[in-house]
Order: C-alpha cells, then structure tokens, then sequence
C-alpha cells in the first residue's frame, strides 16, 4: 500500500493530523530513507566534543548508527558505523580517542576519513585464498557523510543536494545559534531519556508554545514562567524549524492573576524553600531567558536561564526514541558559574523540574492513539490557514507543529493537495 | 573497628530509606537527611567521562525538600508504584568521628496503573552517614545510575 493510499490530509493548512503518520511501521521505515537519509540536515554533536585529531564519538542518526571524529587533517568527518565487509558495528565504544578503526571480526582497518586501508589476509595465505587482485579498497571505505559546522555545531547529512546550511537553518535559527555558540564552549555532561513514543510527538512538543506553563506547572506553581510574559515564536521561512523564546519579568503580577483566572488555570500558590540556584546570570546581549530552538528533524538547543544544553532525537523505532541531553557552559566558565549552571540543570532533563512532564506527554498520547487509523489530532491554536511570516508574536499558539508537518510532507512526498509551505 | 549497634542503625537506615519511597512517605523519608545534606543523582556515563553533570542535584535539605513539594503540588509524572531491592551493602568507617561511608546496589521496579512491572533502574548507592545522638544520617547521597538511559521520566527518589 503506497503512502497515499494509507491516509488523507483533511485540511491542507496541516491543521488536523492523521494518527496513523505516528504508529505506521512503513511509514517509520521511509522517515528513516526520506527525512533521515533524506535532503535536510540532521544535528549530529559538537566541536567541542572532538577537540582532538582522533577523538571519536558514536552517536546515531535516525535508527543509522555514525561515528564521527576528528582528522589529522584537523577537520570532523562521519561515517555508519558499518564495516564495509560483513556489516558489523566497527565502533563500539561511546567515544575514545584513536589512529583509526577496526572492526573486531575480520580486523578491516579504516582510517579517520573512513577510508578501507588494511585487510588482513589480502593476498592470501601461500598463495592461495584472500581478495582477487582487481579488488578495490577505494570502493569499500566505511559509507562518509558530508559534515560542516556552524559556530561548532556539528550538522551531517547522506545528501548531496541539500541546500547549504546556513540557508537551511535560515536567518532566526542562524542567528540564535551563533548568539549560543558566540564563544568556545565546554561540555559538562549528558543526560538520557528514553520515551516510550513517536518521536514525531516530540517534535510537535517543542512547536507547541501553548503546553509550556500548562503542562510544566512548575513554572505556574512557584510563579516562575508565565503566559502572559513577552514572547513568541520565530520561524525560519519555510517554517520547519521554531524557536520559542521568552522573557521574564515582563507581565504584572495583577495582569497574570486576571488572565489566569479568567482561564481557570493555577497561578503561583507556593514558594520554594530555596530558590538560590534559580537566578537568571544575563549573560548574552538580548535579556531572553528561556530560548527553545528547534531544528528539523533532530535537534533542540536549549537556554533555560543558565542552563544550556542540546538535545538529540533518535528515533529506535516507531514506538520510542531516545532524547540524549549534552549540557554545556563556556570555556571561560569560572568554577563557581560551572556550578551554577549544574544546580540548573535541575530544571531540564529526564528529572527537569520543568521538562520531566514531556516524556508523560508523548506516552500518554502515543499510548491512546496507537489504534486510530481514521481519526486527526486537532492543531489551531492561533489559527488555521497559511502561516504568514517568521514572527508570531504570542506564547498561546501551536503553529510551528504546522510547519514542521508541511515540510515533513514534503521531503516524504505526502504534501496535501493545495497544501501550505 | 564498626560498633555493632552503629553498624545495624546503618543497615536499617538503608532498608528503611527504601522501604518509605515504596511506601509513598517522602516527607518521612526527608527526616533521614541532615541539614546541610548534598543528594545526587549522576549517570553513569559521566563519571566514567569525568564529567561534572547530574540529573539531579540537592545541596540541602531545603532543596530536596522543595523536590518533594514540587512533586506532591507541581510536576506531572507517569502514575507508578516503586520497588527497591537494596543489597550488598559495605560499611566502612571515616577518619571522622562517628561517620561511615556506605555502598551499595540499588534496583528499581516500577509498576504501572495496570499492574505491569518494569526494571526501572540500577545502580549504585555511595553514601556518607553519620550516627546523630544514637540515629543514623545521610549526610550525603551519591546515586549512580547504569541505566542511564531513565526510561520515561524519573520523579520519584532512587
């Protein structure tokens, strides 16, 4: 059955979503062909991660497992991690410093470029056995990705056609993530979440501005984040990409109390015994203090107050993925900011005061819909139709979930009829 | 030398603390810690890298306490039971007075609304303990977790 034939549009604007696109094995198996391997940049780590020439980190790109290190040449290239030869994980150590690799099997040697440089055995034994003479290592390296970084972010795609990067991040993303990376930074640690889930449903989590202080009532209860506070969305022209921004302290406490009143929502009713290690250290030129920034189709980049971190979607299969947290400060981080940034850290991850409630809310929708084959989620909050422009100016909207399905539909070849862009 | 009596406020300090997370008595759970406690949660991963991160720090006792507010009024979480199977527990003393250093393996059940139990984590307790007027103390909690990949979300106390 072709893809066409599996499920309708019944809106073109993208506003109702068909439950099927989060449970259909096939269609899983063309993400990984279409969108993964497809012509968009996938988020694949950090500079900073492979500072030196042999440093290597494992790491996977939808369900496709990738090495990526760095050369003697200086630069990072990437490779599956996939021996040429039989098919066997070459890398299996998370990271490590190294010459080169070796598969363990039949000890096929690959340099830092991927390139097949040794093969046991190659001519034989007394003459008898080994490679026929016109075999070609050339033609069986490890198979390479193209690789390029902005501003020490690393991005990786299997495509040769692909727009250039910066032109695919467009000018919002472009610029908030070189406002991140606007020094050299250090990596403090990793966090891991495993949901249960589609992790379409994720990426539809970080478009939607309006679960924010709904589901995350942590913000509410200890007054912290509000809706009523200045922020918005910035989209990238082709509106795949979103981040949410805000910025505290910019709504009355009386505005706040009549707006959530009037919605019959909590609004701050404790305090915290101590709320110390919750200051904001204004530490970029803008005073945004929560930054969400999402890139298509596998990557976030996070600045809750001071707390920075990326995160990495990995599909597994249909049914889950894996959210891998990499938590970062500054090179020039002084001891005691280090440590500040850490006691943020108890805001975001798998146990985030303000983040754990995510992993709920992918499985409790994953969990219920996995047997709806005619039946759409509903997405218009702040309106249906075309999506007009690159600023939406309201943290009560869920309209870059819209953009992200046009343009998955694009790259997999599902666009509604009349469809939106 | 260990005190016997010392040796078994320890023991039972560590079957207890479990025990009241499986019971659901978080606040009478927090009255194992002192005041100035520190309570932390780190993935395995980053101690073989020797990195600093957690997954979650407490440097207090009013900030564990703030954890279990937060989680009683506040947080969101998949609606579960606990388990802890705690054992091979090893007790060594401190050049301090009247302080230990206890170790130990933890593993977490979770049983969800439907009955079914997963393995939800296992790891390591690395404990600092202080016996207080006759009663045992976590001055520190070091919880290190293998299964760093936290399946779900973690809101309850390893």
């Amino acid at each position: 059955m072709s893809l066409a034939e599996k499920f309708e549009w019944p809106r073109p604007d993208y506003s109702r979503v068909p439950y099927r696109l989060y449970h259909d094995k096939d269609i899983f198996t063309q993400e990984m062909d279409k969108v993964f391997r497809g012509d968009c940049w996938l988020f694949l780590g950090l500079e900073a991660e492979v500072k030196n020439p042999g440093d290597f980190r494992t790491t996977y790109l939808g369900d496709t497992p990738v090495i990526y290190n760095r050369g003697p040449d200086g630069k990072v290239h990437a490779f599956v991690n996939r021996c040429a030869h039989r098919g066997a994980t070459v890398r299996r150590e998370p990271f490590g410093n190294a010459k080169d690799h070796t598969c363990i099997y039949h000890r096929w040697n690959y340099d830092l470029e991927g390139n097949l440089q040794g093969v046991p055995f190659q001519r034989g034994v007394h003459g008898k056995g080994g490679l026929s003479p016109d075999f070609d290592k050339g033609d069986h390296g490890l198979r390479k990705l193209r690789v390029e970084s902005y501003h020490g972010i690393l991005f990786a795609t299997f495509s040769d056609k692909v727009q250039r990067l910066v032109d695919y991040l467009g000018p919002n993303h472009a610029h908030h993530l070189k406002r991140l990376m606007h020094k050299p930074i250090k990596v403090l640690g990793y966090m891991r979440q495993h949901i249960y889930g589609n992790w379409k449903f994720y990426n539809e989590n970080l478009r939607d501005l309006y679960h924010g202080v709904l589901l995350h009532e942590f913000q509410t209860t200890f007054a912290i984040a509000r809706m009523t506070q200045q922020g918005g969305s910035k989209l990238d022209p082709r509106h795949r990409h979103n981040l949410s921004w805000g910025i505290e302290g910019t709504d009355s406490d009386e505005d706040a109390a009549k707006a959530y009143k009037e919605a019959r929502v909590r609004d701050g009713q404790l305090t915290l015994k101590d709320d110390s290690f919750l200051g904001f250290r204004q530490e970029f030129p803008d005073r945004i203090s929560i930054s969400i920034c999402s890139v298509f189709p596998n990557a976030c980049f996070q600045q809750i107050r001071n707390s920075l971190a990326t995160r990495h979607i990995r599909p597994k299969s249909v049914d889950d993925f894996e959210l891998y947290w990499t938590i970062f400060g500054y090179e020039d981080d002084t001891p005691e900011m280090i440590r500040h940034r850490i006691l943020q850290s108890n805001m975001i991850g798998p146990a985030g005061l303000i983040s754990l409630e995510d992993g709920e809310a992918v499985e409790i929708v994953h969990r219920a819909t996995h047997r709806e084959t005619d039946t759409a989620t509903v997405v218009e909050i702040g309106g249906r139709g075309p999506i007009v422009g690159t600023e939406i100016d309201s943290l009560c909207i869920d309209i870059p979930c819209r953009g992200f399905w046009s343009y998955y539909s694009e790259l997999m070849g599902i666009e509604a009829d009349g469809g939106i862009r | 030398m260990i005190p016997p009596r010392h040796r078994e406020a320890i023991n039972d300090l560590l079957l207890d603390y479990g025990a009241l997370i499986d019971g659901d008595k978080l606040e009478q759970w927090l009255d194992f810690f002192t005041d100035d406690c520190l309570y932390k949660i780190v993935p395995r991963e980053n101690v073989v890298q020797n990195l600093p991160g957690v997954i979650v720090l407490c440097e207090n006792k009013n900030m564990l306490i703030d954890r279990i507010v937060s989680y009683r009024e506040a947080n969101e979480y998949n609606l579960h039971y606990d388990r802890h199977i705690i054992s091979n527990i090893r007790i060594r003393d401190l050049p301090e007075r009247d302080a230990y250093a206890a170790e130990a393996s933890y593993a977490v059940y979770q049983t969800n609304m439907d009955g079914e139990s997963r393995l939800f984590s296992v790891g390591e307790y690395r404990d600092k303990i202080l016996i207080q007027n006759g009663a045992a103390k976590i001055k520190e909690k070091v919880i290190i977790v293998d299964t760093y990949s936290i399946p779900t979300l973690l809101a309850t106390p390893l």
